[in-house]
């Protein structure tokens, strides 16, 4: 038999469902993973007891004959950013160092009760700013692939980071993610596990800390689509808590898998084929044109104008919306309190936040500031929605021609920790493929499409028509039966 | 209307006055969570992990704030703004757990709108002021911190953090603290008629930011400051003739008004800068992400306006106009919706019970509800909500007065004794023996008796001394213990005097 | 536009985190680059254009004017309020003194 880390959700569920073996064995397998892993650094905090109740609970009701629930049996990893009653949530700030949630987050909850089990909260950016993972006041994590030849360790992508990382190394089948311009799709593609973010507003952002409102997405993290397809129908579905909750039925995406792409149109965006574009990061674009026609697929050029105009629209919404979301962080009801000698309520705030903030954060915060503070809201901020507004229009445009568009996630593979910390903006340009679909909140995936020169693994990207993830998920699932993706990183993090 | 000026050293000034009035909205639940609004409970017992804004809360909106600030919006003939969007003013303070307050700037719910004032209800010109209204928006009520529990610590409470309050702001339209003052009577009434909120001004459910400048008459309008918080009418006018004069004398004196937020002291009258709140105003507003915009359809406007109760200048108007109450009646009895419906039901029983229409009785209802029951409630310390008379007994004293069971001066009798027990008029009159006596018989007799025993008042009325015509008549109520009705014995008088 | 010293140390203080002078000092740069960077949407022809006012076409729900309809975002939840306070006194949030 395989060994249980082996396994994607599928397979567990399945395994378990028909005896095949126990959610706890389950459980112990990657408990034990987990355990010896700890130079990922992946998690943030380990939750081995809570892996084994809620699998001992999934044997428990297989043994009356019960449904065990779409995810029954299978232990995941939780992005630290969700809420979990009584697990620490620090969304890898100091600020938040040891604050114990008295509640659930809406999409943890709706694992627990599809049968999901948890493993430990995941590792991420601070506050989920960040492509690298490096912003975490928990030290960064690092990515279980390394280039042929080297010992280098790599960033496995952010914000997602701790969920990418622990998902490629068979620490745990899947993870949760959230994406608010990248941040599933990116460390999805660092690593060569798939990952999608569905519509803005399909899973509940109730409870998950919030980092910028109207582009913040959970979503799931696995090995392959159809893992992607169980877990998101677990997580999505109304939430009457989230004013901006989707109030529309949860497809079964699972079962409405269809590899088959005859009369499908794939949009290829030319203002993606950037200057000085990685060689083989076009050579897997035109890889995966060829495995889409091959499913059947007509491919159609068009053009996304305003692409060259997303990021910096992005940097200005996403950290205007941070700045405010975060002005809750203050040492008053929970989390760290910095108090001087004798210092008063407004000096107790400022010295709360500065030390407990990373830079990252400080500085995302500074720009969001400025650009909504007064005299400048207009030039930067209701420009910035307005570019908005016309990203979105080119993707309207666009559906006139196609039903998914094909694109790379990044610009790049995976690369060396360190190597970008020092230039923010750099840092920032590797989102470049990933924030147009954010802004307009459409459904986007990122599936593993084979390996560079480096031996490092590369990610396509489907972006679909809002609500349409049965489209992205399709033609995901095209690329991921023809790409034939089961290169594995060496596990050389196992002492 | 009225021309309120300050005399400075160096000649008059006009003082400009606008009000922004913060009104809580009736409801039973915060405007984004589902934490009570009850007044008075255990510090922080109302509040929800979304007020106490916990990483991840998100806020949903109360569909009775909404309807209540649109139906506020209707009582005021204002334009209701079908799309509205709710924005963040985002600062830090203690009593602001999301750092940000959510607010309504670029898109409010209720554009603009007026209401007429009237300074004096007893000037018969009965001359009123439009007031103009810029715009109503909801928006979220703060906690509130304590500050002399603990030596070293405030203490916050976050149990009204989350209550939904209307912020209605009125155009700089007024020139006096007595047309402010009247203004925000005014607004306290239509309010309560709505329904919209309580009005209860002690219990913070109604409070006032107060925006003074001055200016030479005529002139461009001069730097203003903002006083906030401030909680009473009286005081709305104090903070007014405080700061007028205090601006006066500044300017007068080579200084410069600084727009500046102030406080006023209740203790002592007076307005002090608040520079704890000066630091650099940039409250950086922009639309909440964590909320659409409000879209308001046909049906739900139509039901907030098929909701709205007569308002009171239309009531007014009816009871001058249709029922025949004199207009400081009409005024006075329409100020408070309790009064309305009070005198309502005393309507509809005096008239039933005399089988009249409400027109014939409404003008003698007002005048015995205002001059009699007012006054008496009045003496024992109490008002209509606590009469013991009930409006349903009010009437049935008017109606036995109306068919002359009683006189006017035994139904004060009766009133007293009502007053006392809370028994029906009926019942008192019946069991006092106070009914009125009509037999000319009995009166005649009466009245024979009295000219008999005075021959020569008699005499000297006859005489010509006219005015002892009341004489006989005392003498004749007196045999008869009060109780003859006085128009009998008019007439029987007339007739033996001769 | 691009900032100074004198602007960074007000954002910060808009922003309430303490910044040393050597901090203020190096987010100059920092922020000018990222700002200089942004400012290429000023190039856009956004003529007409109204700003996104929804991610995706969807309505603003309200919910109906019950309490504690739903207990997690209801009230009388004071223990769970308070339980990460820092400084929970007596059933209140205490802060340092405030003088108003």
């Amino acid at each position: 038999m395989t060994e249980h880390t082996e396994m994607g959700v599928a397979q567990i569920r399945d395994g378990v469902a028909n005896g095949d073996f126990t959610a706890v064995e389950v459980a112990e397998a990657f408990n034990a993973a987990v355990a010896a892993a700890s130079d990922l650094n992946a998690f943030i905090v380990t939750t081995p007891d809570s892996a084994l109740d809620a699998a001992r609970n999934v044997d428990a009701r297989r043994a009356k004959g019960q449904d065990i629930g779409k995810m029954g049996g299978v232990p995941i990893g939780m992005k630290d950013l969700f809420a979990t009653d009584g697990t620490p949530t620090t969304a890898a700030s100091h600020i938040l160092e040891g604050f114990v949630p008295p509640y659930e987050s809406t999409v943890s909850a709706k694992l627990w009760d599809a049968g999901a089990g948890m493993l430990g909260k995941l590792n991420l950016d601070q506050f989920a700013m960040g492509s690298s993972n490096e912003t975490s006041a928990f030290g960064n994590v690092v990515n279980p692939w390394r280039a042929k030849g080297s010992d280098a360790p790599l960033a496995p992508g952010g914000s997602s980071g701790g969920s990418s990382a622990a998902v490629a190394a068979r620490l745990c089948p899947a993870a949760t993610g959230t994406d608010t311009g990248g941040s599933i799709r990116q460390p999805a593609a660092f690593t060569g596990i798939t990952g999608i973010k569905p519509t803005y507003g399909r899973c509940s952002r109730w409870g998950v800390v919030a980092f910028a409102s109207s582009l913040d997405q959970p979503g799931p993290m696995a090995r392959d689509t159809r893992d992607c397809a169980i877990m998101l129908e677990a997580m999505a579905g109304f939430d009457p808590k989230d004013s901006t909750s989707l109030d529309a039925p949860v497809p079964e995406w699972e079962a409405g898998l269809n590899p088959d792409l005859s009369g499908k149109r794939v949009g290829i965006p030319r203002e993606y084929r950037m200057d000085g574009m990685d060689a083989d990061v076009a050579k897997s674009w035109d890889d995966g044109i060829a495995w889409l026609k091959d499913a059947g697929a007509t491919i159609v050029d068009i053009s996304l104008p305003h692409t060259k105009y997303a990021l910096p629209a992005y940097y200005i919404i996403a950290p205007a919306e941070a700045s405010s979301n975060l002005a809750r962080y203050d040492g008053v009801r929970y989390g760290l309190r910095d108090l001087p000698d004798g210092a008063g309520l407004q000096d107790m705030y400022a010295a709360t936040r500065a030390a407990g903030f990373g830079k990252e954060v400080k500085r995302r915060i500074m720009i969001g500031t400025y650009v909504l503070s007064a005299g400048f809201y207009d030039a930067y901020y209701t420009q910035a929605q307005k570019v908005r507004q016309l990203i979105a229009d080119d993707f309207a445009k666009a559906w006139e021609s196609c039903d998914v568009i094909l694109a790379p996630t990044c610009p790049s593979a995976a690369f060396p920790l360190g190597d970008k910390v020092s230039d923010p903006l750099s840092m920032y340009l590797n989102d470049v493929f990933a924030v147009p679909a954010s802004l307009a909140g459409l459904p986007a995936m990122s599936v593993p499409a084979g390996l560079n020169r480096d031996g490092l693994p590369l990610g396509l990207q489907i972006i679909g028509k809002g609500f349409d993830e049965q489209g992205v998920l399709n033609a995901g699932l095209a690329i991921e039966q023809r790409a034939g993706f089961t290169a594995k990183p060496d596990t050389w993090w196992k002492a | 209307m009225s021309t309120y000026t300050i005399h400075g050293a160096t000649g008059e000034w006009e003082v400009v006055i606008g009000l922004e009035v913060h009104a809580q909205v009736t409801s039973k639940a915060k405007l984004f969570s589902g934490a009570a609004t009850a007044f008075g409970a255990e510090p922080n017992t109302q509040v929800s992990l979304v007020d106490a804004a916990m990483p991840g809360m998100l806020p949903v909106p109360n569909r009775e704030c909404i309807r209540q600030a649109v139906r506020t919006g209707m009582a005021i003939d204002a334009q209701i703004n079908a799309w509205s969007r709710f924005d963040r003013k985002n600062y830090f303070y203690a009593d602001l757990p999301q750092g940000y307050q959510i607010s309504q700037l670029y898109h409010p719910l209720v554009g603009e709108g007026h209401l007429d004032i009237v300074l004096d209800e007893k000037d018969p010109e009965n001359t009123t002021k439009r007031i103009g209204v810029e715009r109503i928006h909801v928006e979220q009520d703060a906690g509130k911190l304590m500050h002399d529990q603990h030596p070293t610590m405030s203490y916050v409470d976050l149990n009204r953090s989350g209550v939904a309050l209307m912020e209605i702001v009125s155009k700089p339209d007024m020139r006096s603290p007595a047309e402010a003052g009247a203004y925000v009577r005014k607004l306290r009434t239509i309010l309560r008629y709505v329904g919209s909120c309580d009005g209860n001004m002690e219990e913070g459910s109604m409070r006032a930011d107060v925006n003074v400048s001055v200016r030479r008459p005529g002139e461009e309008f001069g730097t203003r400051t903002e006083t906030k918080n401030v909680n009473s009418v009286r005081f709305v006018m104090a903070t007014i003739e405080y700061e007028a004069n205090r601006q006066v004398e500044l300017i007068e004196d080579g200084g410069k008004v600084v727009q500046e937020t102030r406080l006023f002291d209740p203790d002592t009258g007076t307005t002090r800068s608040m520079r704890s709140k000066e630091d650099a105003h940039d409250y950086r507003y922009f639309p909440d992400p964590d909320l659409l915009p409000l879209e308001l359809d046909d049906a739900f406007l139509a039901a907030c306006r098929d909701s709205l109760p007569e308002l009171p200048d239309a009531k007014r108007l009816r009871y001058e106009n249709e029922l025949g109450v004199p207009p400081y009646n009409a005024a006075v009895l329409t100020a408070e919706v309790e009064t309305a419906r009070w005198f309502e039901k005393l309507l509809t029983t005096a008239a039933e019970q005399q089988g009249k229409a409400q027109a014939d009785v409404a003008k003698q209802a007002s005048n015995w509800l205002m001059s009699e029951l007012f006054g008496a409630l009045n003496k024992l310390g109490k008002d209509l909500s606590d009469s013991p008379v009930t409006p349903e007994k009010g009437g049935e004293l008017l109606a036995l007065i109306g068919d002359g069971t009683i006189s006017g001066s035994i139904a004060k009798q009766v009133l007293e004794i009502m007053l006392e027990t809370g028994d029906g008029a009926g019942e008192i009159v019946e069991r006092e023996g106070l009914k009125q006596e009509s037999d000319t018989g009995a009166i005649e007799a009466a009245v024979d008796t009295v000219l008999a025993d005075n021959p020569d008042k008699v005499e000297a009325y006859r005489g010509g001394k006219d005015r002892l015509f009341g004489f006989f008549v005392g003498q004749t109520m007196k045999a008869m213990q009060g109780k003859a009705n006085p128009q009998v014995v008019n007439d029987i008088l007339k007739q033996k005097l001769g | 536009m691009s900032v100074d010293k004198a602007t960074v140390t007000k954002i910060a203080s808009l922003a309430r985190i303490a910044m040393s002078d050597a901090e203020v000092e190096a987010m100059v740069p920092e922020l000018n680059n990222i700002l200089g960077w942004v400012e290429q949407l000023g190039e856009v022809d956004v003529t007409g254009v109204e700003p996104m006012a929804t991610v995706v076409p969807n309505a603003l729900r309200l919910r109906e004017d019950e309490v504690n309809a739903d207990p997690k975002t209801g009230g009388g939840v004071r223990d769970k309020v308070l339980a990460n306070a820092p400084a929970p006194e007596h059933g209140f949030f205490g802060v340092p003194k405030v003088i108003e």
